[in-house]
């Protein structure tokens, strides 16, 4: 499976019409050693652009936006209990959440590696 | 994440360190006006935890170094007495003092540490280290205040570098073995393989360590030779920042300002005993009043319950709902392994235990009032 990733740092990964979503390897460098996760709740209703979930680094809180738009059938309870996993495996074990796509042609919007790559590199 | 503003960095400060500091790697940001490292590769929450184990070395070049002359030390202390509400004159030859510049209805233009020069031709001689983002106001404020015969020089050529840590006394004293015997917050001169330097044992992070004042173009040779050691390590304002929240220590413009008094910021014990009675100092009608009756609000520190950090700004209730204060510095701590902040609430909410309400992302997280001191002070007795 590709991932697609967002402007806001989040990567996504679609398997049929469930999405999984993280944080990239450059988000969870930039905010350095993560301590706390809140993840939305399962059955949660998620909109392209909205505050999803939260990450906090010892020194700043972050948002993690919905970069699709769906309801949340699954999250990841391993990261709040270790946070730091999201330093350790942001892109793989440290997913965030699940969500069921309600509009598939979302992922049009979305960068590819190659896209995501240049936009860090000038960013 | 950007502000979109024009590159700040064209008019920042660099600390004589800078090149160390790029070359170990470190994440450099603007901080009062300088180009400083908030951390290196080890990451903040390894570098506190490392400080609190070993030995971390911080530049913090960027304050004020000054020194206050005068014809005697009796002199020069109550010159500067008139000033700050701190014991001057009672202080000993090569002894430290912490207190605070006031403002005339008692609010704090900054908090310093003054040194009595260890005596001989020294004798008059007061030093003070002062906050990099205060440092022109505080000179001006001075030389206001203080004329003829008194004289105050700024010493712009000076590094100033911290070694903070269980192991800080152990790594010092190979190279400055009179480092060992200083106790704390006391001072000398003294040589570090030779070059001239004046340390003081004293810091900001609740550890044992010192402070070492040097020549700008001697600073790299030191700072070299402290981070070969392999109980050392070189640590960002990140770390600094988590150490000295954890310790209980206030940062000049978050946990005090022109507008708290010393008493509201729980730093009562720093002023002497001889000048609460006396006075002589700006804001001391104010102050006297504090003590004897209770200052309306106080700094307390703040446990929120669960893991979740509570940041500067954060509403404080009671327990009906009611705003009763704001958190001043809040965070992450390392070693405390939880969230910890501190702030000031009214009078009436400050006792220890006191059960209150954080407004955390529109929800109300639930915390308590504590002492500040979240990791308890190992200062060299």
């Amino acid at each position: 499976m590709t991932k697609r990733y967002t402007k806001d740092h989040e990567w996504v990964e679609v398997d049929g019409d469930v999405a999984t979503i993280g944080i990239t390897e450059h988000a969870q460098e930039q905010l350095g050693d993560v301590v706390f996760v809140e993840l939305p709740s399962v059955g949660k209703q998620v909109s392209r652009g909205g505050a999803a979930a939260v990450v906090e680094s010892v020194k700043a809180a972050s948002d993690v936006y919905a970069p699709l738009t769906g309801e949340v059938v699954a999250v990841n309870d391993a990261i709040v209990a270790d946070p730091a996993k999201v330093n350790q495996d942001a892109e793989s074990g440290a997913w965030f959440m699940k969500v069921k796509l309600a509009d598939k042609g979302e992922l049009d919007g979305l960068m590819d590696k190659a896209g995501y790559d240049a936009f860090v590199a000038g960013s | 994440m950007g502000t979109g503003a024009a590159d700040p960095a064209a008019q920042l400060l660099r600390t004589p360190l800078y090149a160390e500091h790029v070359k170990l790697g470190a994440k450099m940001v603007p901080f009062a006006g300088y180009e400083m490292p908030v951390q290196y590769p080890l990451g903040v929450l390894k570098e506190h935890l490392w400080t609190r184990e070993k030995a971390g070395l911080f530049d913090v070049s960027h304050m004020g170094q000054a020194a206050l002359f005068g014809p005697n030390h009796d002199a020069t202390a109550a010159a500067l007495e008139a000033l700050v509400p701190g014991d001057l004159l009672g202080l000993q030859p090569g002894r430290i003092r912490y207190t605070q510049l006031l403002t005339d209805d008692g609010g704090i233009i900054d908090d310093l540490m003054v040194t009595r020069a260890a005596g001989g031709a020294d004798d008059g001689r007061l030093m003070l280290v002062v906050n990099a983002s205060r440092k022109a106001i505080d000179y001006a404020h001075i030389e206001a205040r203080l004329g003829l015969p008194f004289k105050l020089e700024i010493a712009p050529d000076r590094a100033l570098l911290a070694l903070q840590g269980p192991l800080a006394e152990r790594v010092l004293a190979k190279h400055c073995p009179e480092a060992a015997a200083l106790a704390f917050m006391a001072a000398t001169r003294a040589e570090f393989d030779g070059i001239e330097c004046h340390v003081s044992r004293s810091g900001y992070t609740g550890e044992d360590g010192f402070e070492i004042s040097v020549a700008e173009t001697a600073v790299a040779t030191v700072w070299q030779t402290l981070t070969a050691d392999a109980d050392v390590q070189p640590i960002g304002l990140g770390a600094r920042d988590s150490l000295r929240l954890e310790a209980g220590l206030c940062l000049y413009g978050h946990d005090i300002d022109e507008t708290t008094s010393p008493v509201e910021a729980a730093l009562t014990w720093s002023i002497g005993k001889r000048r609460r009675v006396e006075g002589g100092f700006p804001g001391h009608a104010r102050i006297a009043r504090e003590i004897a009756d209770g200052p309306a609000r106080k700094r307390v520190g703040i446990r929120p319950e669960g893991r979740q950090p509570a940041r500067e700004g954060t509403v404080i209730q009671d327990a009906g709902g009611r705003e009763i204060g704001r958190i001043t510095s809040g965070g992450f701590g390392p070693s405390a392994n939880a969230p910890v902040a501190m702030g000031y609430v009214e009078i009436g909410h400050a006792a220890v235990g006191t059960s209150v309400g954080l407004i955390v992302r529109d929800k109300r997280l639930a915390a308590s009032v504590t002492d500040p001191t979240f990791v308890p002070h190992h200062y060299k007795k």
